[in-house]
């Protein structure tokens, strides 16, 4: 089980004779994910880590069949146009783990995938990987164990981190969930945090936010008005970021009065969650709240 | 990447947009001349910073003479750590009311939306704290973009006459083309003023365009960096997310996120960060060495901190640009080294054979490096 892809999904790379993708591949590959073409225009033809590449999603579903997700490697520049392309194929699921995407384009075709009903995660994320069925992304999969904690998170190594203090501690994950440091994103926190309520494998949510915008907010006034809920637990990063600064992240500002970290862990205390103040503090959170 | 309020104003009229009569002085002579054609006038500084008018940075002169001594003062002024290099002279508007408008992302709805409001001249900030009822929204559709109903609906919320429907039509039009032609992600005009004579005149205007969006904006990219510190500069040009703090620890991570929170978690354990530095994905040995370089010359680091959770990045590329810094720089300032992940053993290794540690856990490292600063502070 889990949430948004699995052993079953069948995969395609947009990018995948770059250097990024076609490390990536080889690494989705090892860990099992049924990456069944690539594309790169003008490089059709040829293969990567065994897998064939085509100039087109069209050229790559013709000979291989029906395709489910694309994860997409293509430069900045070049991503939206590859985002279209999976969307006008019918891809139910596009993970875009391209950084730097201006802002402008990002808009554009994450309404456009919205508005047909297909989960884009990202931009500007590490994708997503359900624990021993398939990843979809550059996490580094050794850190994960197989668990009944679903992860959702604005940040990558963040993410890691606190992962590997949850394997310590003997909790495992269902699916983990970047889902991008951007100011507009695809799937937000609500949107995966209802997958993973109607997900019967996952029993817990981490949710990794940062300073930037309201998602926290808008996720804690989401969570206080559920009837049915899963426990969650927060981790908020950037409490000693000054405001108007960019922190790495496109989406981790301070600006006009929105996103400070206070704001922040207000609102999730307030809903009910705890907030814990360095990321080992997590799993000590996830046991109280499991106790209860 | 901010523009500044000149340059904003040029912006806004070659798209119709009305602003003051003015222009940019850089010496006391120059704000007399424009003062001498204008007669009274408005100084303005010429800064990024926000909370321009409360630091005294807008000074009014009733003649060429006081715009004369004012600019003198001002240019050799700073506002609030930020040095003042030029004015904006423009001629007094007679203000009949100060309204707010703006075209900026709403990020909850995904999309581009003008916040309107009847009470300018506040900060956004001040007035989204304290009357958020006051902030009116207009939603715009990536794909529709700008249509009149917006300028009519803004007619309503802003009390103005229908006379002036055109004008605000021909106003939140220009807006939109602006964020679509300079992928500006903020377009604002505070405040956009009624003038007496029942005119409408951008007396501020303020557009920040998207770093992302630079590549395409080649006009833009020239101006990249120049509102920052040296140190500031130097790590961007090296290719680092960074950001100046007031702390005595210096930090260098992977990740934006791991990097906040190590600045957090010194914070939490009870130290300051100097800085936030992110190597970003995949650092070679020579960018973690001139990563390094720079914290260990940069004054105000007492200690340096490095917490690396290895995926793309290599551990042993971290260990031997941390080693090569220190002999490069050859002052002795203390490192602390956390390091977890892809190819950790050979990291360690080249660490220990150069007489220095690796911690595993990230809070073991950062109350280590806490310590450090703490008696090299007592000490000296």
């Amino acid at each position: 089980m889990g949430i948004l892809v699995n052993s079953l999904t069948r995969v395609v790379v947009q990018g995948i004779t770059g250097r990024e993708g076609s490390f990536h591949t080889k690494l989705m590959l090892e860990y099992g994910t049924r990456i069944v073409a690539g594309t790169s225009p003008g490089k059709g033809g040829t293969y990567v880590h065994g897998v064939p590449v085509y100039n087109s999603i069209y050229e790559a579903v013709g000979e291989q069949g029906p395709v489910d997700a694309s994860v997409v490697f293509v430069p900045a520049r070049f991503a939206p146009d590859a985002i279209y392309e999976a969307i006008d194929h019918g891809l139910r699921v596009i993970v875009v783990i391209t950084e730097g995407i201006p802002l402008h384009d990002e808009v554009r075709f994450v309404n456009y995938a919205r508005s047909r009903g297909v989960a884009l995660v990202g931009p500007n994320c590490p994708g997503v990987i359900t624990v021993g069925e398939a990843k979809l992304g550059i996490m580094p999969s050794h850190v994960f164990r197989r668990g009944y904690v679903g992860v959702v998170s604005r940040s990558g190594t963040l993410t890691y981190e606190i992962v590997r203090e949850l394997t310590k501690r003997g909790y495992g994950v269902s699916t983990a969930v970047g889902i991008g440091g951007d100011p507009v994103t695809g799937l937000d926190f609500v949107d995966v945090y209802s997958m993973f309520l109607q997900d019967p494998e996952t029993r817990a949510v981490v949710l990794i936010g940062e300073i930037g915008g309201d998602a926290e907010e808008r996720f804690a006034s989401y969570y206080s008005k559920l009837a049915q809920r899963k426990p969650v637990v927060a981790y908020v990063a950037g409490r000693t970021a000054p405001p108007g600064k960019r922190m790495g992240h496109a989406g981790a500002i301070i600006s006009m009065g929105l996103g400070d970290y206070s704001s922040k862990r207000k609102a999730l205390e307030g809903a009910g969650i705890p907030v814990a103040e360095t990321p080992s503090q997590v799993p000590l959170l996830l046991e109280k709240v499991l106790e209860r | 990447m901010k523009l500044y309020e000149y340059e904003s104003k040029e912006i806004a009229l070659r798209y119709g947009i009305p602003v003051p009569r003015g222009r940019v002085a850089s010496s006391p002579d120059e704000a007399q001349q424009v003062a001498g054609e204008l007669g009274a006038v408005v100084l303005k500084a010429q800064v990024l910073v926000g909370g321009r008018g409360l630091a005294g940075g807008v000074r009014i002169a009733e003649s060429p003479e006081e715009a004369y001594a004012i600019a003198r003062d001002l240019l050799s002024s700073s506002i609030r750590g930020e040095r003042v290099e030029r004015l904006l002279v423009e001629e007094r508007v007679c203000i009949g009311r100060e309204l707010y408008l703006s075209l900026t992302l709403d990020r909850a709805a995904r999309r581009l939306v003008y916040l309107i409001s009847e009470m300018g001249g506040v900060e956004i900030e001040e007035l989204a704290r304290r009357y958020p009822e006051k902030i009116h929204r207009v939603y715009v559709d990536p794909v529709v973009g700008y249509t009149d109903y917006m300028a009519r609906e803004a007619l309503r919320v802003l009390n103005l006459p229908w006379s002036l429907l055109p004008e605000v039509a021909k106003i939140m039009g220009a807006m939109f083309r602006i964020a679509m032609d300079y992928d500006a992600e903020l377009v604002e005009f505070n405040p956009l003023a009624l003038t007496c004579d029942g005119r409408l005149v951008a007396l501020d205007a303020k557009v920040i365009v998207d770093d992302n969006a630079l590549f395409r904006r080649p006009e833009l990219q020239r101006l990249y960096g120049r509102d920052m510190s040296d140190y500031e500069r130097r790590a961007r040009e090296l290719g680092f997310s960074y950001v100046e703090l007031d702390g005595d620890i210096g930090v260098i991570c992977n990740g934006a996120g791991l990097t906040m929170a190590t600045m957090d978690s010194i914070l939490y354990f009870g130290g300051r960060p100097a800085n936030f530095l992110d190597l970003g994905g995949g650092a070679s040995s020579e960018r973690v060495r001139e990563a390094a370089k720079l914290m260990l010359t940069h004054p105000r680091v007492r200690v340096l901190l490095v917490n690396i959770f290895g995926g793309i990045t290599r551990c042993d590329e971290v260990a031997r640009g941390i080693v090569e810094a220190t002999k490069e720089v050859g002052v002795s300032k203390p490192i602390v080294v956390r390091m977890l992940g892809t190819n950790e053993e050979e990291g360690r290794r080249i660490l220990t054979e150069y007489g220095m540690q690796a911690f595993s856990e990230m809070d073991e490292a950062v109350r280590r490096a806490i310590e450090i600063a703490r008696q090299i502070s007592s000490a000296g």
